[in-house]
């Protein structure tokens, strides 16, 4: 069983205001917490500030797994207390680029004058590890991570306890690199991480009018998302990663049309911040 | 069933957008995409070939030297790139399966991903004009 969070839930840019409150203004961030306590964070957007608020006091270890290092995935990192706590053991995963690796990219944000601490001047006990290196356990857990269709060194997670499996694919653009989208799953971004899962929390940015002008930006387009999910044949799916410039009523919208359209053959759960989902035998 | 690595997803997407010939395969060697431009000087479609192992595509267009005599498939571009992880660049005749014997240059070259992993190799070949 593992208790999913979604803390951050919008795209590219941290979007408050009445008009997003419900679907959150947060940017990528998900809790993923093991019946056995470990705690893995999806991303280290603006929605950490809060999920740190959630842990328990007695936390001695926390995993942050991040996708890749864009703005929007990493900007809450610099605030999230863990980092500022000697008791506590840290560890970051994400991506190295050809020429960089993880240390050097993640400075290039943690240092001034972007931030006013250094990475290394961090008093948490903190051990970076690059992705992807194959599948490795944290606490119950067995994680994978792929590269996947987005600029630059970008990974996904399938992330699995027992039988139950969860995939995070929160920037992704499936379609993109394949001729008969959504046709051929030996050629489809993505297809190993998210077949068969329990649940995908999965990039849904676009509609189909923003789509076309947008083609190679890494962004799903709903009805892409939509039909990944198909072709993995997922049980449950959530879009997530939402355009700073659609408002809530624009999301449900966007959903509502999705859902009407395509009669998906899973079911469609709002990724609206704050959204707790269960993974385990008794969610079937 | 099993997925492709991304950054082979990626340059067979690439290839199939541009007009120069090109031909990739995996790491065993296995022909696994040439694009439409390939298929001109390879005198058929690749929905008609589908993937092949290299010991059949080394020797399907018979390539040989100016002077008619076979090339071995380990002298290749794409098998030296292949085999030896290193750019390679040759001229040699194919004849393709429509039966024209047409005079190419090739350029191949390994394709390394992310972490240094080995994914396979890609040709650019030009027909040139007699």
């Amino acid at each position: 069983m593992m208790r999913v969070t979604l803390w951050g839930t919008r795209g590219s840019l941290a979007t408050p205001g009445a008009e997003t409150a419900r679907y959150g203004g947060n940017t990528s961030c998900v809790e993923v917490r093991g019946a056995d306590g470990t705690v893995l964070i999806l991303d280290a957007g603006t929605g950490i500030r809060r999920l740190a608020a959630s842990l328990p006091p007695s936390l001695r270890r926390v995993d942050v797994l991040l996708t890749h290092l864009h703005m929007d995935h990493i900007q809450g990192l610099g605030f999230f207390p863990p980092l500022y706590d000697p008791e506590i053991e840290v560890h970051v995963w994400g991506p190295a680029s050809t020429t960089l690796g993880l240390r050097a990219r993640l400075m290039r944000y943690l240092s001034p004058p972007l931030f006013p601490v250094n990475l290394r001047d961090l008093p948490c006990r903190l051990t970076l590890h690059e992705v992807p290196c194959g599948d490795f356990d944290l606490g119950m857990f067995r994680v994978s991570s792929a590269l996947v269709c987005h600029p630059g060194p970008t990974v996904g997670y399938r992330i699995a306890a027992g039988g139950e499996v969860l995939s995070y694919l929160p920037d992704h653009e499936p379609a993109l690199g394949v001729r008969r989208f959504p046709h051929e799953a030996e050629w489809t971004s993505g297809y190993a991480l998210a077949s068969g899962v329990d649940l995908l929390l999965h990039d849904a940015q676009y509609d189909h009018h923003e789509y076309p002008e947008r083609v190679g930006w890494g962004h799903s387009a709903f009805e892409h998302a939509f039909a990944f999910a198909a072709l993995a044949e997922v049980k449950r799916f959530v879009p997530i990663h939402h355009d700073p410039a659609h408002d809530d009523h624009e999301i449900d919208r966007l959903i509502a049309e999705a859902v009407s359209t395509i009669n998906p053959p899973f079911a469609v759960i709002p990724g609206t911040e704050g959204a707790v989902f269960e993974v385990g035998p008794s969610a079937r | 069933m099993a997925q492709r690595e991304i950054e082979v997803i990626l340059t067979r997407q690439l290839a199939s957008y541009l007009a120069m010939p090109i031909f990739i395969v995996d790491p065993a060697g296995a022909l696994i995409f040439y694009n439409e431009s390939a298929e001109g000087i390879l005198g058929e479609r690749f929905e008609e070939t589908g993937e092949m192992p290299a010991s059949e595509w080394a020797t399907r267009y018979a390539p040989t030297d100016e002077a008619g005599a076979a090339i071995a498939p380990e002298k290749l571009p794409l098998m030296v790139a292949l085999d030896e992880h290193r750019l390679a660049h040759g001229e040699l005749w194919l004849r393709g399966r429509d039966n024209v014997r047409r005079h190419i240059e090739a350029s191949a070259f390994p394709l390394i991903g992310q972490a240094d992993r080995f994914l396979g190799a890609v040709v650019i070949f030009w027909e040139i004009a007699s």
